[in-house]
């Protein structure tokens, strides 16, 4: 099982995907302008920030060369998890429906929060059970996910837990085939008691789950 | 000669300038001429107090420096203590007070971005930051501006380079009201292999400057801003204030490691204050070399910079280093590849001097020594006040409450209600090492690749140094080490940030004085090394000083952070302990401010080995496993600290390990203090500490009294109940600050 972990300029999160990657397979680098995924097996578009985002958040990051090659990876049924600044890339890349839009607040948040997992068949939460709670933190501005259409979610805050003002509660939604995931909570923040919770695991199980049964 | 050609500024454009008549003859005579346009810009900068440290440096030099663990002292960009198997943490605290009074945002932003380079320019990743801010009551509608305006400045900055702010602290008092203060601290983690310094070597080899492109941000910046005093007019002062870039900062970071991690490199520096000149200067001072450099090479934001303005521009995100001639081209590309400008220059020379050339004409020609080295030192004139400098706060809670108002009134007071409005706008986990983030424990705790873990804390009360600088500064001292031992640390390394008014004034070079003192006695008390720190003077508005603020902060190692103490109770049944010969006083405390009282005439004395055993004996149980809770007392007194540990119940107690957000509520504590005593619940003082965890483990503490139990909704104590959600309540007062 080989993670590949996309790396903007600008990226901070990379480095934290890539060592939960490597707690269940092995991890490398992509770099913004690669033009191949390098074969393999699932794509983690992760956090922090790209280009500065001093424009609407992701907009630049989509427009990367190695974005293409995560599309038409996506189309083929490969699994790409998008975390945070990765959801927003994925949003603004179409790979995922909808639009995060600012926190309610208006404010940056980084708050540890309760998620409920409420559909278990994605590519990233296979090994969670339905309505199982997983404590994971988030840490963004602009979080508030929106979509006018039925969506396919795959995880909503914990009643009175919701830190953005998000649509229904929702934290982190699937693509209809259910192989792409977009999440604003952190799991690779996760994924060790040292750090205060090790819930996200699940979803990096999941994908090595997943792998295995291809 | 440059300046027969130039027209010569003279003394009346040096005095605007904030060069003394005396300071302008000197440099007259150390040019053996009058200095031209450029050649004065260069002077008036590095012979600013913020870039020589006129009125401090021989106070300075009576600090401990020496340490067994010291890899980098006073003098390097940053200091450095080693935290074995090859790995050194480098750290360094920094102000930016009067950038972030004129524009919070953009003044505060910088603040972290300047102490970031200072970092990463000695070969040290950056891995946390902290910070230390002092604003005027939060019922000033100005103070709320700038309280606002510059959390929001640190976290676009901190969050968004990607590396996590871990800790800090804040306070409100009326003196801060027009001066506030912006001190940033950095760490960094580097292999000691790894470090570089910042002297100049290889006569020939160029200088190549990397980074942001020059412009006009920033001007003038170290003497206009930070060496005088602020006046209504700071409108005018707005375009010293620099702007600034995370996302290039990001780069810069990676471009630079990857510069070492290659060893492409024979010497590192930042541009800071003062841009070009004091870097290319000091980096010349340090190797013995002189410079050239051509500012018809510099990449400019504007094309119609003067040479002057390019030597002191503080454009943000920029680093200037010396390479090899055969190595220029791998520089670059390793430049290109991040995306930043990387230019050669100048190059370095054998004739001492820094010369600054426009194409082939020499548009400034300085000895190096002269700008770097012969800034006149001064001695204060420190006479203690023969009258109260500071009005007495405004009461807010009047005489004669029962002592339920009383907690919920300390709880709620600015200075001591939860800083979680602040710090939720702060990424605290990027890096995957925060192992204590901020309300888990006293101190934050980051894990080490070796397996151990470091513990960080930054303090310093400037009501309690007002009051007595010396024992103050002691206290500060004492303080950041008790937060220490309570995440089971020993300290390894000091860095300050010593934010007074001007010390020109007597009374103010007194504060100055008697506090270094206390410094310097406290460190040498503890073994503490000063491995490094920043100055700032003329902390002053129309209605006078600042609370004279030295702010502390200490690194320290601790074997497991697995095993860091927490703040919070966590066990029912659990006894709670107070340790420590502790003698607290309401005069002078959180309380005694609530009360509008007056100012003390002097602060207890404090028996520090005394203090240094209690600390110890803290930190080994801690790291024993034998505690389920440590907390120190400070701010508003013992029956604060302990709801303090109650409230934080929830954070990381429930489960093992895991971070409480999820668990509602805490544990209530069952106190008997053996009477009403005012100072005993209230007061402050150095040297006590909250603990809980078996009866047997909290009686093998020094001077430990059992105090208590953990259990319940409740706090209960001297026939008083409080719900944990009438304390929580009070606590929060800061929310509605940031709606």
């Amino acid at each position: 099982m080989r993670f590949g972990v996309v790396q903007f300029p600008g990226s901070c999160d990379e480095v934290d995907a890539i060592a939960a990657c490597e707690r269940v397979g092995e991890a490398q680098l992509l770099w913004h302008g690669d033009h191949d995924l390098g074969g393999v097996d699932a794509v983690v578009v992760p956090g922090g920030f790209s280009f500065g985002d001093y424009l609407r958040v992701g907009s630049i990051a989509r427009f990367s060369p190695v974005m293409q090659e995560v599309a038409a990876f996506a189309r083929d049924g490969g699994p790409v998890l998008g975390i945070c600044n990765g959801f927003q890339v994925l949003c603004e890349a179409g790979l995922l429906p909808g639009a995060l839009l600012p926190n309610a607040s208006l404010r940056f948040v980084c708050r540890q929060v309760g998620i409920v997992v409420v559909d278990d068949e994605t590519a990233f939460t296979r090994a969670c059970a339905r309505d199982e709670e997983l404590s994971v933190p988030v840490k963004h501005t602009t979080g508030r996910y929106y979509c006018p259409d039925p969506v396919r979610v795959v995880f909503r805050y914990t009643r009175g837990a919701n830190p953005n003002g998000s649509q229904e509660d929702i934290a982190g939604v699937a693509n209809e085939a259910g192989n792409v995931v977009g999440l604003m909570p952190h799991p690779e923040h996760a994924v060790d008691l040292l750090h205060g919770s090790e819930d996200g695991m699940k979803l990096f199980e999941s994908a090595a789950e997943g792998a295995l049964a291809r | 000669m440059p300046a027969e050609t130039a027209a010569v500024p003279g003394v009346g454009r040096a005095v605007a300038l904030g060069l003394t008549r005396e300071e302008y003859a000197l440099v007259c005579e150390k040019l053996a001429r009058e200095p031209n346009e450029v050649e004065l810009a260069m002077f008036s900068l590095l012979w600013s107090e913020h870039c020589a440290y006129k009125h401090s440096k021989r106070l300075l030099r009576t600090l401990p420096t020496e340490g067994a663990r010291v890899v980098m002292g006073p003098g390097e960009n940053a200091g450095a203590v080693d935290v074995g198997d090859g790995w050194a943490v480098a750290f360094k605290v920094e102000s930016h007070n009067h950038p972030s009074a004129v524009e919070p945002f953009q003044g505060a932003a910088t603040g972290v971005g300047g102490i970031l380079r200072d970092i990463f320019a000695i070969g040290a990743r950056p891995i946390a930051v902290l910070d230390s801010l002092r604003f005027g009551e939060p019922t000033s509608e100005r103070s709320r501006y700038l309280l606002d305006r510059a959390v929001a400045g640190i976290g676009h900055y901190g969050n968004s380079v990607g590396v996590p702010t871990v800790g800090g602290e804040v306070y409100f008092e009326g003196p801060y009201e027009t001066n506030c203060l912006v001190n940033a601290m950095a760490l960094g983690l580097a292999r000691r292999d790894d470090m570089i310094r910042s002297a100049a070597a290889g006569v020939g080899n160029p200088v190549i400057l990397f980074g942001a492109s020059t412009g006009r941000d920033g001007i003038g910046g170290a003497s206009v801003l930070a060496s005088a005093e602020l006046e209504d007019d700071d409108d005018s002062k707005r375009p010293s204030v620099q702007v600034g870039d995370p996302f290039t900062e990001n780069k810069l970071i990676e471009c630079s490691l990857e510069l070492l991690e290659r060893r492409l490199l024979v010497s590192l520096q930042d541009l800071g204050a003062a841009g070009l000149t004091s870097s290319a200067s000091e980096m010349a001072s340090a190797g013995g070399v002189g410079i050239d450099l051509d500012v018809a090479c510099v990449p400019l934001r504007e094309d119609d910079m003067a040479p002057f303005e390019i030597m002191v521009s503080e454009s943000q995100e920029r680093m200037l280093c010396v390479a090899e001639p055969g190595r220029v081209d791998e520089v670059l590309r390793v430049c290109e590849k991040w995306e930043v400008h990387g230019t050669v220059v100048g190059q370095v020379t054998a004739t001492r001097r820094m010369r600054i050339l426009r194409g082939d004409e020499v548009v400034g020609d300085i000895p190096v020594e002269a700008l770097v080295d012969d800034c006149p030192l001064y001695d204060l004139a420190p006479e203690p006040p023969s009258a109260p400098i500071y009005a007495a706060p405004r009461a807010i809670l009047e005489g004669g409450r029962s002592v339920r108002e009383i907690l919920l009134a300390l709880l709620a007071s600015p200075n001591i209600a939860s800083r979680r409005p602040l710090f939720e706008q702060y990424d605290c986990l990027v890096g995957a090492r925060t192992a204590r983030r901020p309300e888990q424990a006293d101190a934050a705790v980051l894990a080490l690749p070796n397996g151990r873990g470091i513990g960080v804390s930054i303090d310093g009360s400037g009501r309690r140094v007002a009051i007595d600088p010396y024992r103050g500064t002691v206290e500060a001292v004492l303080e950041c080490a008790a937060n220490l031992a309570c995440v089971g640390a020993e300290p390894l390394g000091l860095t300050n940030c010593l934010n007074f008014g001007n010390p020109e004034k007597p009374h103010i070079a007194w504060q100055l004085t008697e506090s270094i003192r206390g410094l310097g006695d406290a460190c040498r008390a503890l073994g503490i090394p000063v491995v490094g720190g920043n100055v700032s003077l003329y902390n002053e508005g129309a209605d006078g000083p600042i609370y004279p603020t030295p702010v502390v902060g200490l690194v320290g190692e601790l074997p497991n952070p697995r095993a860091a103490g927490r703040l919070g109770f966590c066990r029912e049944g659990d006894a709670i302990a107070l340790v420590g010969a502790f003698s607290p006083r309401v005069p002078g405390s959180e309380l005694a401010k609530l009360r509008g009282e007056a100012l003390p005439g002097e602060l207890p004395e404090t028996d520090v080995a005394v203090v240094r055993g209690v600390q110890e004996a803290i930190r080994d149980a801690v790291r024993a496993g034998v505690l389920a809770s440590a907390h120190d007392v400070a701010e508003g007194g013992v029956l604060v600290a302990v709801a303090e540990s109650c409230l934080a119940g929830g954070i990381g107690g429930g489960r093992q390990g895991g971070i409480g957000a999820r668990l509602a509520g805490g544990i209530g504590a069952r106190l008997d203090l053996g009477g009403d005593a005012e100072d005993l619940l209230f007061g402050e003082g150095t040297g006590g500490f909250v603990v809980s965890g078996s009866r047997d483990a909290l009686r093998a503490l020094p001077d430990a009294r059992i105090i208590g139990t953990v259990g319940g909704d409740a706090l209960e104590a001297v026939g008083v109940s409080w719900t944990l959600a009438s304390l929580r309540e009070a606590h929060a007062a800061l929310a509605p600050l940031f709606p």
